[in-house]
C-alpha cells in the first residue's frame, strides 16, 4: 500500500510538471504550423482564432452557398484551398488530401480529428474555374446591402 | 400670481422642448423607414435579365430557372449534352453499370402505334412541386428559391427515399468512393449520398448557362427564367406548344419539351 | 373477480445461454456485414440505382410491421378485455419494442451515411412521412415502456393507469403502421405503389406477422423454461391467427383488383401478379399458398386442438409467407420500371423501360438476420432480468373456459 502511495505521488508530480510546462508555453507555439501563401493577403481571421472557428465559418458559408447561391470571395472553400495549397516539391502540382502535407491534414493528423469534407469535395483548387470565381466574387461579400447603401447615399446628394 | 405665470410659461417651454425632440425623433424614424423600405423596393423592382447574378450575390427568389428542349432539333445518338455534363460535373457512367452515377441521359421514345419518334435528354426536371423534396426526412433534398432542385449533401443521410419518390429517375446514389482525380470542385459528390443534376447551379450563380445547354450543337436547349415574361424562354413558350414529362402528376416541371410523343 | 398472475425470471439453463450466445454471434456477423457495406460502399450489395431499397429494407419493414402487431396481443387483453391474453401483456410489450429495435437497427445500418444518424435526429422536414415515422418509432418506445411500467409497477396508483396506457399504445401502434404503409402508399411516382390501401393492408399484415412471431417466441420460452402451456390457449391464438391471415390476404386481393380495373395500372399488375416471374411466384405460392391458405388449414384443423404442432408450423409459415410478401412489395415494386412516357416504347443508356434485375447479396441478408437476432436477444435478456413471463400458462390457470373446451375435445377424441 505504502509503495503504491509513493508511486502515485510520483506520477502526480510528473503530471503537474507537464501541465505547468504546457501552460507556461504560449498556446500558439504548440501544434503544427499551417502552410499559407501570404502573398495573396492575410487569412479571414488571425491564426489562433481560425484554429478554433474555421468550421463555424465554413458551415456558415456552406449554407449560404447551398440556399442563396453565394459563391467565391475570401470565405469560400476555393479561397482556402488556393492560399493554403501545398505544392509537390518534385512535380510542382498541388498535393491532395492523400498527402500528410495537405494543410488540413497537418493539423488534423496532429489532433487526431477525422475530416469528412474530402469524401465529396475536391481537396485541391480547380485549375481554371475556381480562380475566375475568386476574382469575380472578391469584395462582393454582401452586395445587396452595398447597393442599398449606394442608393441611400445617392439619395442624399 | 405673476410667479405662478412665470412657472406656467417655464413649464410650457419645457413641454415644447420635449415635443420638438419627440417630433425630431419620429421624423428621423420615418425618414429611416422610408429610406430602407424605398431601398428594398428599389432593389425589388430592378432586376430582369440585365441584372445578371454575380457569384457573390444572393440568388434572386423571383426567378425560376427552366429550360425548353426542342426535340425536333435533337437527334438520336447525339450525346453532346451528356458528355458536357460528365465533363463539367465529374461523373462517369460505364455502359451497362447499374450502380454508376447518372445526371442526364438521352432517351429515345417511340409511339408503337404511329411510329412517331423523338430523342430527348432527360435530367432532373426541377419541379415546382418536387416529390423528392417532400419525402426527404432531413431536408437535404431541397429546392432553391430560384427553382433549382438539388441535394444538400452535407445533411444527406443516404436513405434513398428521394430516389423512390422521383418520377423521372433523375437521382443516383453514389455506390462507391469517387477518386480525387474524377472530382470536380463545383460538383462535390461522395460515397453514401444521393446526387443529381442541379442545373449547373455553380454556373447559373456566376451568370452562365448550364453546360448541357451550352454544349448542344443545334442550340436545342434554351435556358432561361420561367417567371420573366420578357425572357427569351418565355417568348418561345408563348409561341409553341410545350410539354412536361408526366404532367399528370402535377409536379409542374421546369424542363419543358416540344414535340413530345 | 380479478385474477392475479405470477411472473418469474427465466432460469439459468444451458439452453438459455446457448440461445443467447447464438443470437450474439448472429448480431456480430450482421454488424460485420454492415461495416463491410459501409467501407466499400453499396457497390458490394445487390442494390443499384434502380433497386434502391433491397434486402435490408425487406427485413426492416417486416420487423417494423411485426413490432406493432406483436403489441396487439397485449391490446387484446387490455383494450378488448379478453381474459386469456391478460397474462401475456408484459411479454407482448417487451417483444414489440425489441422487434422495432431490431428493424430500426437494420434500417439505420443500411443508410449511406449511418455516421450522420444525428442529422436525422436534429434536422426534420415535417412534410416527410419518413420524418413523421421517426417520431412515431421513438414515441412507440416511450408509449410501450409506459404501458409496461403500468403493468409491472408495485404501486397500485400506477397500475390504475394500466388501461389508459394500453389504449394509448393500441392507438399509437395503429398510427405507426399507417405511417409505415404510407411510406409506400404515398409514392405517387411508382406504378406499383401510390394506393391508400397500403396503410390498412400493412395494419392487417401486422396482425398476422405479429401474432405468429409472438406464438413462436412464447412457446419457445415457455417450453424452454419447462413452464406449463395450455393447448386451449395456443389453439385459441392459432384460430385468431387464421382470421388475421384471411384479413391480410383480403387487402392484397383488393390491391390487385383495383389496379387491374384501371387500364393505366394493368401492365404493372400483370407484371407483378400474373406473369410467372419470381414476384408472381412469391405472391401466389409464397404468400397466398404457403403463407395464408396452408396455415389457415392448419390452425382450424382438429389436430390443432390437442397438439401445438399445427399452430407452430402455421406460425412459421406465416413468417415465411410474410417475408415473401414484403419482398414482393419492396423489390417487385421497384423492379417494374418507372413510366415516363405512358404507352410508348423507350430506350436509353440508363435502363429505361426495362425490368430491373436484383440479386440479394450475402451481406444484406446477414445484416437483416442480425437485426432479427437483436430482437430475440433483447427478449431473452428481458425475460431473464424482468418478471415478464408468467409462471404458468396452463389453461386452468389462464381461463377456465379454455379447459372445458379442451376436455370436451379429448373426450370426443376418446
Amino acid at each position: 500500500m505504502r509503495a503504491f502511495g509513493k508511486w502515485a505521488s510520483a506520477i502526480m508530480a510528473v503530471c503537474v510538471g507537464v501541465l505547468l510546462a504546457t501552460t507556461v508555453a504560449r498556446a500558439g507555439d504548440i501544434g503544427p504550423k499551417i502552410p499559407i501563401d501570404k502573398s495573396k493577403g492575410s487569412c479571414v481571421l488571425p491564426g489562433d482564432q481560425m484554429r478554433r472557428e474555421h468550421m463555424k465559418i465554413l458551415k456558415h458559408r456552406r449554407d449560404k452557398t447551398m440556399y442563396q447561391g453565394i459563391r467565391g470571395g475570401k470565405r469560400s472553400l476555393s479561397a482556402c484551398l488556393s492560399c493554403h495549397m501545398v505544392k509537390d516539391e518534385k512535380t510542382g502540382k498541388p498535393l491532395t488530401v492523400a498527402s500528410p502535407k495537405h494543410f488540413c491534414r497537418v493539423c488534423h493528423d496532429y489532433a487526431a480529428v477525422k475530416v469528412d469534407c474530402w469524401e465529396c469535395h475536391k481537396s485541391v483548387p480547380e485549375e481554371a474555374g475556381g480562380q475566375a470565381l475568386l476574382k469575380d466574387g472578391a469584395g462582393l461579400k454582401d452586395s445587396k446591402f452595398a447597393q442599398l447603401m449606394k442608393y441611400v447615399q445617392g439619395g442624399r446628394k | 400670481m405673476s410667479d405662478q405665470g412665470a412657472r406656467d410659461r417655464n413649464e410650457r417651454a419645457r413641454h415644447e422642448e420635449i415635443d420638438a425632440a419627440r417630433r425630431e425623433f419620429l421624423r428621423n424614424i420615418a425618414a429611416a423607414s422610408v429610406v430602407s423600405l424605398g431601398g428594398g423596393m428599389m432593389l425589388y423592382t430592378m432586376g430582369g435579365e440585365a441584372f445578371a447574378k454575380k457569384p457573390g450575390d444572393p440568388l434572386d427568389p423571383r426567378k425560376r430557372w427552366g429550360m425548353l428542349i426542342d426535340t425536333s432539333k435533337c437527334t438520336s445518338g447525339c450525346e453532346k449534352c451528356v458528355e458536357a455534363c460528365k465533363k463539367e460535373n465529374g461523373w462517369e457512367a460505364e455502359p451497362g453499370s447499374q450502380t454508376d452515377v447518372q445526371w442526364i441521359r438521352k432517351v429515345d421514345v417511340k409511339d408503337p402505334k404511329t411510329g412517331f419518334m423523338a430523342s430527348l435528354p432527360v435530367m432532373c426536371q426541377h419541379c415546382a412541386n418536387p416529390p423528392c423534396v417532400d419525402v426527404c426526412p432531413t431536408g437535404a433534398s431541397m429546392q432553391r428559391a430560384d427553382g433549382i432542385v438539388k441535394v444538400n449533401m452535407h445533411i444527406c443521410i443516404g436513405c434513398r427515399y428521394c430516389m423512390m419518390a422521383c418520377p423521372y429517375k433523375a437521382r443516383s446514389f453514389v455506390h462507391e468512393e469517387i477518386p480525387e482525380e474524377n472530382k470536380r470542385f463545383h460538383a462535390p459528390m461522395g460515397k453514401g449520398c444521393v446526387t443529381s443534376c442541379d442545373l449547373c447551379a455553380h454556373r447559373v450563380d456566376a451568370g452562365q448557362i448550364p453546360a448541357c445547354a451550352e454544349a448542344c450543337p443545334e442550340g436545342a436547349m434554351l435556358f432561361g427564367d420561367l417567371n420573366d415574361p420578357g425572357s427569351e424562354l418565355r417568348k418561345r413558350l408563348k409561341e409553341i406548344r410545350s410539354y412536361q414529362i408526366r404532367a399528370d402528376l402535377g409536379t409542374d416541371t421546369g424542363i419543358r419539351y416540344t414535340r413530345l410523343p | 373477480m380479478k385474477k392475479h398472475f405470477h411472473y418469474e425470471y427465466l432460469q439459468s439453463r444451458v439452453g438459455y445461454y446457448t440461445a443467447l450466445l447464438s443470437m450474439g454471434a448472429l448480431m456480430l456477423i450482421g454488424l460485420a456485414a454492415a461495416i463491410y457495406m459501409e467501407t466499400h460502399g453499396h457497390v458490394v450489395t445487390g442494390m443499384t440505382n434502380q433497386i434502391v431499397w433491397g434486402m435490408p429494407h425487406v427485413f426492416a419493414v417486416f420487423l417494423i410491421i411485426a413490432a406493432s402487431g406483436i403489441l396487439n396481443v397485449a391490446s387484446i387483453g387490455t383494450v378488448f378485455n379478453r381474459a386469456p391474453y391478460k397474462p401475456l401483456g408484459r411479454l407482448s410489450a417487451v417483444m414489440a419494442a425489441a422487434a422495432l429495435a431490431g428493424g430500426l437497427i437494420v434500417l439505420v445500418l443500411d443508410l449511406g451515411r449511418p455516421d450522420r444518424l444525428i442529422v436525422a435526429m436534429t434536422k426534420y422536414n415535417f412534410k416527410s412521412i419518413f420524418a413523421w415515422n421517426i417520431y412515431l418509432y421513438n414515441g412507440f418506445f416511450a408509449v410501450v415502456l409506459l404501458y409496461l411500467y403500468t403493468q409491472m409497477s408495485q404501486d397500485f396508483r400506477v397500475r390504475r393507469y394500466y388501461k389508459p396506457a394500453g389504449t394509448l399504445a393500441f392507438v399509437w401502434r395503429l398510427i405507426l403502421t399507417t405511417g409505415t404503409g404510407s411510406i409506400f402508399g404515398w409514392l405517387v411516382a411508382r406504378q406499383a405503389y401510390d394506393l391508400a390501401i397500403f396503410a390498412p393492408m400493412f395494419i392487417a399484415l401486422s396482425f398476422s406477422f405479429g401474432l405468429a412471431i409472438f406464438i413462436l417466441l412464447m412457446t419457445a420460452l415457455m417450453r424452454g423454461d419447462e413452464r406449463p402451456l395450455g393447448h386451449g390457449l395456443v389453439n385459441r391464438m392459432g384460430r385468431l391467427l387464421g382470421v388475421f391471415l384471411a384479413a391480410a390476404a383480403y387487402f392484397t386481393v383488393v390491391w390487385w383488383l383495383t389496379d387491374l380495373y384501371a387500364a393505366e395500372h394493368r401492365p404493372v399488375v400483370k407484371f407483378l401478379f400474373f406473369s410467372g416471374n419470381v414476384y408472381s411466384w412469391l405472391y401466389w405460392l409464397g404468400f397466398i399458398g404457403l403463407g395464408t391458405i396452408l396455415p389457415m388449414l392448419m390452425v382450424f384443423s382438429n389436430a390443432a386442438r390437442t397438439s401445438f404442432k399445427p399452430v407452430i408450423f402455421a406460425s412459421i409459415l406465416t413468417v415465411l409467407g410474410g417475408i415473401s410478401l414484403v419482398y414482393f412489395v419492396i423489390i417487385g415494386g421497384q423492379a417494374y420500371p418507372l413510366v415516363l412516357f405512358p404507352g410508348k416504347e423507350v430506350k436509353s443508356s440508363f435502363f429505361e423501360g426495362v425490368i430491373n434485375p436484383y440479386a440479394p447479396s450475402m451481406p444484406e441478408i446477414l445484416l437483416g438476420i442480425g437485426g432479427m437476432a437483436l430482437g430475440v436477444a433483447i427478449v431473452l435478456l428481458a425475460a431473464k432480468t424482468l418478471r415478464i413471463l408468467p409462471v404458468t400458462l396452463a389453461d386452468a390457470d389462464v381461463d377456465p373456459h379454455l379447459v372445458s373446451g379442451e376436455v370436451r375435445e379429448m373426450k370426443k377424441a376418446a
